[in-house]
């Protein structure tokens, strides 16, 4: 009976029938389609960058395919499931932190992963840039909102502790990520206006008393260094005065693709992680990284939408605030390597050469997936 | 009124987060628009900067090495300066795939040895930066750099450089103090901070060029220049100069340390002489000596094998690393113990009859005068180095007791505040003896200690520093080589946490203030006194001299045996030791002297300390320096020998 029903729908309806199929899979067609089309472009770059190297290729679209799993995995689990074990893996987090902390140390040198020989090898400040946004997101979505100044509070004090470990590693570019994917879920929870005004108002003074009567003359040394690398240019400022004149010499239209000079003559370091945009602004130009601020600016448009769209206050934080950061690396990437904020490793989203990034940006968007796709029909209006 | 329902208004969170993504968003588009902008200025309106840039082939930065700080005596006297020198290099990019075959040309336009092509090949394979033109052949001649010149057509990417590479003008006077700069090895390369030392080859190795490498570098600076295609500079687009490394002037002066070589010539030995007012070293001397220059561009091997393996030991450092155990020069300061702990007091009488016995042992501790001395008190105990009464002391005072208060004279620790290759000696306990050779402690060991035998070791640094506290009343100064860097006092330096210089030593605070001026005088006697051991001496001078002399036994002595330099072999007889301040009312100068196998404290090391002495304090006329003179004794005559 229900299926002779079926078939005497118009055609109309059938459309919307195959929408609820790609529905039932939890897949968001539209991310995806940009998420496929920013890889292939990356993979396009990367080849350059790479000095045509295919196994580098080969193991990046392995890491792809690795991503496209953990995202079809994540975006099958309903976002109520996330908010309950949210908590748990934050504490789990930490404590993997800990144990990296003081392995590390042991170690006489800096190390990032926990390493089990043959079982597993992954970075705990990886897995944080998700379980952080998930727990704050988790904790301010049972509270009244705004949220109130002691909410605030403890949110900043759970952000603070993973972000005091990973600065310790040392590794800052992770560790400010994962501080503004935890602010950003205070601000998309309508943080006042008033107390964000009065947190920067009260930097500025903090900074120069320390400047001048706290700091010593090498340390001051090593921040005037880090805030302007340029006046350093045999050590990172090296990095920034060849990428600038990579991306510059690109000009409007660049080079063509594989025609770079900078970046095919070892001038450029890290061209195929960190440094990477300097490859497609010689080789591309100006339209080339327009293009791709493009494909950028739709996904995180997507992204905003899922966001608007949420049902649940805790799928619209944390939406919110993946969006937010996922926009973060692009600009402090890009601005990095033109020479605009000091220079941080933080990569390129799907365009840089590194499994982990790209199977940990995977798996945010397929968060993005979960919230949007497990919404109750009636709310969809 | 009603009292109010607290329930979550779901549709006002909504249009909260709402209101936030507008926010995000507008804030979102904006910052694109400030990335394009910036690529707009990099890519359209500074196009044709950065495209000459990239075209040219390169915009190339290169590392200015600042100049190394220079050296000077307390005068003003150089010690250290940098001279220019011609070396070769070599910039793997511009010489093209044939690098390999240019070293060939290389070897043969200047007629060098394979070996040299190896180090060459070396030195072009260890880590560099791109375009970084590598150093492979130092110091060349006016003939090899014109044989260079001419064949430079064939020598793309070869250059003849000129930098400034240290120099020592005073040669050996300052080897053991100063020390000297080498080329940087593979192990020092990988803990410099590379960007500092990117322009820099040599490092402080020793002494002063070591322990001031932070203050003495400088910084680093760089030009950013713009090479053609044949890697020449074509153009200085920006420079920053570099910051020369500081000045540093030495508390050392050169005319009393070339007086107390010359005081020392032709013997092997160690003597340091410090200001005891703050811990000024005026002279330090290890004979033999060696040339620093040697060390600069890399000394031969022949040339090197030569020094380390003499029988002489040029390279070894006698005043810093030099261990002696300090025989009787250390009983001023078990006397000074003995009076604090108030198991003796000055009228304490010990009546020594040529020896000493443990209660209960039959073992006879021997004075060195076998005659014996009769009774004893402390000052004539000084006086004599009667053997017996610190036997006695010491047995009364302990291992322990004893222990803690040599160890606040400095003995078995670093004392000083600006010595790299300081060793610190040996004070034993019963710990020690127990980790060490898994024995007890024996009281017998006590007794040797107190004479300055035994386990204990010390090195001339320390016995010197001793002297200059017993003249200074117990009040520490760490004894330091640099009077100033730069203007700034060595215990002054801001230095990051790593390489912060010692922490100040404790004074040391007798409950008797007066017991200073009983250990002084008894060392008075041991010069000036009738029957004192260094009369001799004492006697010949001027100004009232405050001294203990001291043997330390090289071969043990067996029981019953006597010791007989004849039947002892040269190399084996007793090292001489000396320690001594003056003026005794008013200490200017304090001095350590060591001589290897010297064999008598009194009779060849204490002349010496007194050359020493007489160079500082006496003016052209024989008599004490107006500034050396006493309040009390500047109208009168000053002092000589008295009963």
């Amino acid at each position: 009976m229900n299926s002779s029903f079926d078939r005497s729908l118009s055609g109309d309806d059938v459309l919307r029938r195959r929408a609820t199929l790609l529905q039932r899979l939890h897949i968001d067609g539209q991310l995806l389609l940009i998420l496929l089309v920013l890889v292939a472009g990356g993979l396009f770059v990367l080849y350059s960058a790479s000095g045509k190297d295919w196994s580098l290729l080969i193991k990046q679209a392995a890491s792809f395919g690795v991503g496209l799993l953990a995202m079809f995995v994540v975006a099958q689990l309903d976002p109520r499931f996330i908010a309950r074990w949210a908590p748990l893996a934050f504490v789990l987090g930490v404590i993997l932190l800990v144990v990296v902390d003081v392995m590390g140390h042991n170690a006489m040198g800096a190390t990032r992963w926990i390493n089990i020989p043959g079982v597993v090898r992954f970075q705990p400040s990886e897995f944080m840039k998700i379980i952080m946004p998930a727990t704050i997101a988790w904790y301010l979505a049972k509270r009244s909102l705004p949220p109130k100044i002691q909410h605030v509070l403890v949110g900043l004090a759970m952000i603070g502790v993973p972000f005091a470990l990973i600065v310790r590693q040392p590794d800052l570019g992770t560790a400010l990520l994962i501080l503004v994917s935890g602010l950003f879920v205070m601000f998309m929870a309508g943080l006042r206006w008033r107390w964000i005004l009065m947190a920067v108002a009260a930097v500025v003074p903090v900074a120069v008393g320390m400047w001048f009567f706290v700091l010593l003359q090498y340390q001051k040394q090593r921040i005037l260094t880090f805030l302007d690398p340029e006046s350093d240019p045999l050590g990172t400022g090296w990095n920034i005065i060849q990428s600038k004149a990579a991306i510059g010499s690109g000009g409007v239209f660049g080079k063509g693709w594989l025609l770079g000079t900078q970046s095919h003559l070892d001038f450029l370091p890290e061209s195929h992680t960190d440094f990477i945009i300097a490859v497609l602004g010689e080789e591309f130009g100006l339209v080339g990284i327009c293009v791709l601020l493009l494909i950028y600016l739709l996904l995180i448009t997507r992204g905003l939408v899922i966001t608007a769209q949420a049902q649940t206050l805790f799928g619209k934080l944390l939406a919110g605030s993946l969006t937010m950061t996922f926009f973060v690396y692009v600009f402090v990437n890009i601005g990095m390597v033109s020479g605009l904020l000091p220079v941080v490793g933080v990569p390129l989203p799907f365009i840089s050469y590194g499994g982990t990034s790209l199977v940990t940006l995977m798996t945010a968007f397929g968060i993005l997936m979960s919230i949007h796709t497990h919404r109750k029909w009636i709310a969809q209006v | 009124m009603p009292q109010p329902i607290r329930i979550k208004d779901h549709e006002r969170d909504a249009r909260l987060v709402r209101k936030r993504v507008v926010v995000g968003a507008v804030a979102i588009v904006s910052l694109i628009g400030v990335l394009i902008a910036r690529l707009y200025f990099l890519q359209v309106i500074q196009y044709d900067y950065h495209s000459t840039l990239s075209e040219n082939n390169r915009v190339h930065v290169q590392p200015i090495p600042p100049s190394r700080g220079l050296i000077y005596d307390r005068n003003g006297v150089i010690i250290a300066d940098n001279r220019p020198s011609f070396s070769l290099t070599m910039t793997r990019e511009r010489s093209g795939k044939d690098w390999l075959q240019l070293l060939d040309v290389i070897v043969e336009v200047l007629v060098l040895s394979p070996d040299d092509r190896r180090l060459f090949e070396k030195r072009m394979r260890q880590g560099r930066r791109p375009f970084e033109p590598v150093p492979i052949l130092f110091e060349l001649s006016e003939e090899q750099i014109a044989r260079i010149a001419v064949n430079q057509f064939r020598l793309p990417g070869v250059e003849v450089i000129a930098q400034l590479v240290r120099h020592y003008p005073q040669g050996e006077h300052f080897a053991h103090s100063v020390g000297y700069v080498g080329r940087i090895n593979e192990a020092e390369l990988k803990k410099l901070d590379p960007i500092n030392y990117s322009g820099t080859h040599h490092i402080g190795k020793t002494g002063i060029e070591r322990f001031y490498e932070p203050e003495l570098h400088g910084s680093v600076g760089y030009e950013e220049v713009e090479t053609n295609a044949r890697g020449r500079i074509s153009r200085v687009l920006k420079r920053t100069d570099p910051q020369p490394g500081k000045d540093i002037h030495l508390s050392m002066d050169i005319g009393l340390q070339q007086a107390a070589e010359a005081a020392l010539a032709g013997k092997r030995g160690a003597i340091v002489a410090l200001d005891p007012a703050n811990g000024d070293v005026l002279a330090m001397v290890s004979l033999p000596s060696f040339d620093p220059n040697l060390f600069v561009t890399g000394i031969g091997l022949s040339a090197y094998a030569e020094l380390r393996d003499s029988i002489d030991r040029p390279l070894f450092n006698r005043v810093l690393r030099g261990l002696y155990p300090p025989g009787s020069t250390i009983k001023p300061a078990v006397a000074a113990a003995g009076l604090d702990a108030g198991v003796v007091t000055g009228d304490t009488r010990v009546f020594d009859p040529g020896y000493f016995q443990l209660p209960n042992y039959d073992h006879k501790y021997r004075n060195w005068n076998r005659t014996g001395d009769g009774w004893v008190n402390l000052e004539m105990a000084i006086m004599r180095s009667n053997d017996t009464y610190f036997y006695e002391l010491a047995h009364r005072l302990g291992v322990d007791r004893l222990g803690l208060y040599l160890g606040r004279f400095g003995i078995g620790q670093k004392v000083s505040l600006d010595m790299f290759e300081e060793s610190p000696g040996l004070m034993p306990s019963r710990e020690w003896k127990r980790a060490r050779y898994r024995q007890a402690w024996y009281p017998g060991e006590t007794l040797i200690l107190g004479i300055g035998q035994g386990y204990m070791q010390t090195t001339p640094l320390q016995l010197a520093q001793v002297a200059a506290l017993i003249a200074n009343k117990g009040k520490w100064n760490r004894p330091h080589l640099a009077k100033d860097i730069d203007g700034v006092a060595p215990q002054d330096l801001v230095r990051p946490p790593e390489l912060q210089l010692p922490s100040p030593m404790a004074d040391i605070q007798l409950r008797d203030p007066k017991s200073w001026q009983q250990v002084s005088n008894g060392m008075q006697q041991v010069m000036h006194g009738a029957r004192g051991t260094a009369r001799k001496v004492g006697e010949s001078a001027v100004y009232r001299i405050a001294g203990k002399s001291g043997t330390a036994q090289v071969v043990a002595i067996k029981q019953g045996e006597k010791y007989d330099r004849s039947k002892v072999q040269e190399r084996h007889r007793d090292h001489a030791l000396f320690i001594a301040f003056a003026p005794a009312d008013n200490p200017k100068i304090a001095v350590a002297v060591m001589i290897e196998n010297g064999e008598s404290g009194s009779g060849v090391a204490a002349p010496i300390v007194k050359k020493v002495m007489d160079a500082w304090l006496l003016g052209p006329d024989g008599q004490l320096k107006p500034e050396f003179r006493s309040p009390a004794d500047v109208s009168g005559k000053p002092m000589s020998a008295q009963p």
